[in-house]
């Protein structure tokens, strides 16, 4: 058992990265070929790095849309991201090369708001789902993998509420530990006994599979919309992608722009 | 007035409950394979009786066609690739677009919109798509999507202000551009977008105005211009070693209000002694290529600006009134028909004639008298292509800041319409992005209906009696279609037509009352 989910969560994590560094490959390989950001834009690299922060920190677009989904849509993200930062303690080896990090991750204040996170991520996803109910434009537009994401991210967060917070479904974390970093260092240990923690585990992976096959591409694709990254300098700065650049060439040939090079018939 | 069923205004903008198909019958007339080919695109004719009305058909072989423009599109464009993959339907930008406020079909929804394209992006083009399709809602091309796109790409009008609010920074003018790049290589171009392009590439501009034409308009409004005031205003045409070159819709020789702006360039160049002329074969600012997403098409159409700047020996180039021309002109022009290293460095290239008239004023070179406007309490509205894909002067925002300063310092009344229906949160006038067509006029009265309200609310509010913008679509549209929701078209006016009205050049005399 501790051997096949060791190779799923190999699989998947691989996959995952995988995936993700190969969108992002092809995002940043196809050429943008005109100046499109939305304006008022910034007119620095500096400037368009504050604007990217603040969308991916703080949602500003979407709080500018409907305060509701901000609400639960940066409570769920903010949640996950403390609950991601709670869990690296399980595959940081104290002695490793990221050991430095652990005197933060193990912070008292830094582990218990991971834990209460997860009270973060079922409200926000809760509302989310909701909303995809309630909303008739949002229902229109709701496929059914659009329902099932929220439902599967939900079902991890309520397993880890489970093991975290019942007594009765509590886990050997200093096993969990053990098993991780035995991944790791490809040397297996085993999983502790658990049903929740197994269902926990084969949810992530199912995550970490879904990823670089769904809109979860969100993840990268936030960074490469020209529409937000690109400086705002078109009339200082030349833009040009390269397969536009044989149209360079040929430019000068259109047939009605030679013809009016030509003395006019009236005139000669 | 034609008969169209116009929206209820209420007080503010009330979102519809979506509804399946209210407006799919709505599309514009299919582009003549003619048309189509001389532009590089495909068109196929059914049957060549003159007395049926000409019926075009999808090009045989249009699937793999579409779906192979589509990877092209995906391999060439950044915003296409990454806009087809992130959207996670969150819903913030559902209630932005005026096509959905107007009319309520669930399809104007801009993520609903962009649905129809990645829903066959994903069938085709990703894994779980192609293998799970029901799953993520991919479905197959066929002819009843392409008629969807048809009518639904041709709804929207390109002004992104979903884009504004989408967390992921998506743009659906971005897909819609690429959406009508696909038809039109499978035989469903756009007949206005499409033949007005043509007219461009063999008369020079969009209303096919020839030279002599456009000489005698010219001529015709020096001798009206000297009857008003008594001054003798110069409307240069081709005049060779002149500083500035000035590009302006063509619309701008003889629509109305377009007409009086064009006269307060003249006005402001005159009193600025500033020497200038227009050009015969880039007698259009406007570029119907960024409407169908042609890069190769707006690449040919800017390539006039260049030739007329080169071929006149001038200094610089200066755009008239003109909101997706003004986009071209600042965001594109530069990469399109650029560098214009044989330019005057010192300015910027292209100027807007806000800045230049702003900077006028600034420097006291205008002899302006505010009074003159005292009969109107002026709003603007910031035109969608100017707010939110270009700028002005040297801030993010001088879109806004500039024009407005232009309007304050030629009118003691001014005042904004609400808050979120100007400057990037403005409202597209109904009309932008290739649809100021008659064969889409009912789109076009539902769309306007945003606009409407925030300026019927400025008019019961604040007093306002006019409306002015710097987009000759915008003046088109409005002047046509609010007049269904109450107004008259005299109350549309040009930024420099108010100029116009405030300036008073040397030795005028004024026409007596």
């Amino acid at each position: 058992m501790s051997t096949l989910i060791a190779a799923v969560l190999v699989f998947a994590t691989l996959f995952m990265i995988g995936g993700i560094i190969k969108k992002a490959i092809q995002f940043s390989k196809t050429p943008a070929p005109l100046k499109i950001p939305v304006t008022p834009a910034p007119k620095s690299t500096g400037g368009v790095v504050l604007r990217m922060a603040k969308e991916v920190v703080l949602f500003s677009a979407l709080f500018r849309a409907s305060k509701w989904t901000w609400l639960f849509g940066w409570l769920f993200h903010v949640s996950l991201a403390l609950a991601f930062i709670r869990h690296l303690r399980y595959i940081i080896d104290p002695e490793g090369i990221f050991g430095f990090m652990m005197p933060v991750i193990s912070l008292w204040i830094v582990q218990l708001a991971g834990q209460y996170a997860a009270f973060g991520m079922l409200i926000g996803l809760g509302g989310l789902l909701a909303r995809r109910f309630l909303v008739a434009r949002v229902r229109y537009i709701s496929a059914p993998s659009d329902y099932l994401m929220l439902i599967l991210i939900m079902a991890i967060a309520f397993s880890g509420f489970l093991m975290s917070f019942v007594p009765g479904f509590s886990v050997d974390i200093v096993q969990v530990k053990l098993f991780m970093l035995g991944i790791l260092s490809f040397n297996l240990q085993d999983l502790p006994e658990g049903t929740v923690l197994v269902a926990h585990l084969v949810l992530v992976a199912i995550l970490g599979l879904v990823l670089p096959i769904s809109k979860l591409l969100h993840i990268p694709g936030v960074f490469f919309a020209p529409t937000r990254n690109q400086v705002d300098n078109p009339r200082e700065k030349r833009h040009i992608a390269d397969w536009a650049k044989p149209l360079d060439k040929t430019r000068e040939n259109y047939p009605e722009l030679v013809a009016s090079r030509e003395p006019k018939a009236e005139e000669a | 007035m034609a008969d169209y069923e116009v929206p209820e205004v209420k007080e503010y903008a009330v979102v519809p409950m979506p509804k399946d198909d209210v407006t799919n019958h709505l599309r514009p007339f299919v582009a003549k394979p003619e048309f189509q080919e001389a532009m590089g695109y495909a068109g196929k004719k059914v049957h060549d009786d003159p007395k049926e009305m000409p019926e075009y058909v999808l090009v045989d072989g249009w699937k793999e066609k579409a779906l192979d423009k589509m990877g092209d599109l995906l391999g060439r464009y950044r915003s296409l690739q990454v806009f087809m993959d992130s959207c996670v339907k969150c819903g913030a930008c559902t209630d932005k677009c005026h096509y959905f406020l107007g009319t309520g079909d669930a399809k104007n929804m801009p993520v609903a919109r962009q649905d129809l394209l990645r829903s066959v992006y994903r069938r085709y083009f990703t894994f779980a798509g192609k293998y799970f399709p029901k799953l993520v809602g991919a479905k197959d091309l066929t002819e009843e999507v392409v008629d969807d796109w048809y009518s639904y790409f041709h709804q929207c009008s390109e002004c992104r202000r979903c884009a504004v609010f989408c967390p992921y920074g998506i743009d659906t003018a971005e897909v819609t551009m690429a959406a009508r790049e696909i038809l039109a290589h499978i035989g469903r171009g756009q007949k206005y977008a499409n033949e007005i392009i043509g007219k461009v590439f063999t008369i020079g501009n969009n209303l096919g105005l020839p030279e002599k034409a456009l000489k005698n308009v010219l001529e015709g409004l020096e001798e009206d211009v000297e009857y008003d005031i008594e001054v003798e205003v110069k409307f240069p045409l081709d005049e060779k070693g002149k500083d500035i070159l000035l590009v302006t819709p063509s619309a701008d020789f003889f629509a109305e209000p377009h007409i009086d702006g064009l006269i307060g360039y003249a006005k402001v160049f005159h009193q600025t002694n500033t020497s200038w002329t227009l050009s015969s074969i880039a007698s259009e600012a406007g570029n119907f290529g960024l409407f169908i997403g042609s890069y190769e098409n707006m690449q040919r159409i800017s390539m006039r600006v260049r030739e007329a700047a080169l071929q006149l020996g001038v200094k610089r180039i200066v755009y008239g009134e003109c909101g997706h021309a003004w986009r071209v002109g600042y965001s594109f022009l530069n990469t399109l028909a650029g560098p214009f290293d044989f330019l005057d460095q010192n300015y910027p290239i292209p100027q807007h004639i806000c800045e230049f008239t702003l900077d006028k004023l600034e420097k006291g070179e205008l002899t302006i008298d505010k009074s003159r406007n005292d009969d109107k309490t002026v709003t603007f509205h910031d035109s969608c292509n100017v707010a939110r894909g270009s700028g002005m002067g040297t801030e993010p925002g001088g879109q806004f800041t500039i024009p407005r300063a232009v309007i304050k310092a030629v009118c003691n009344n001014y005042v904004d319409m609400e808050k979120d229906t100007i400057h990037d949160a403005t409202f597209c006038c109904g009309g932008g992005g290739g649809l100021l067509t008659d064969d889409l006029m009912e789109i076009r009265v539902k769309g306007i209906l945003p606009r409407a309200t925030a300026l019927i609310n400025a008019k019961e509010e604040s007093g306002v009696t006019h409306m002015a913008a710097i987009c000759a679509i915008c003046k088109s549209q409005f002047t046509k279609v609010l007049p269904y929701y109450g107004f008259t078209m005299d109350q549309i006016v040009s930024v420099h037509q108010l100029v116009s009205d405030a300036i008073v050049l040397e030795g005028q005399v004024d026409p007596e009352d």
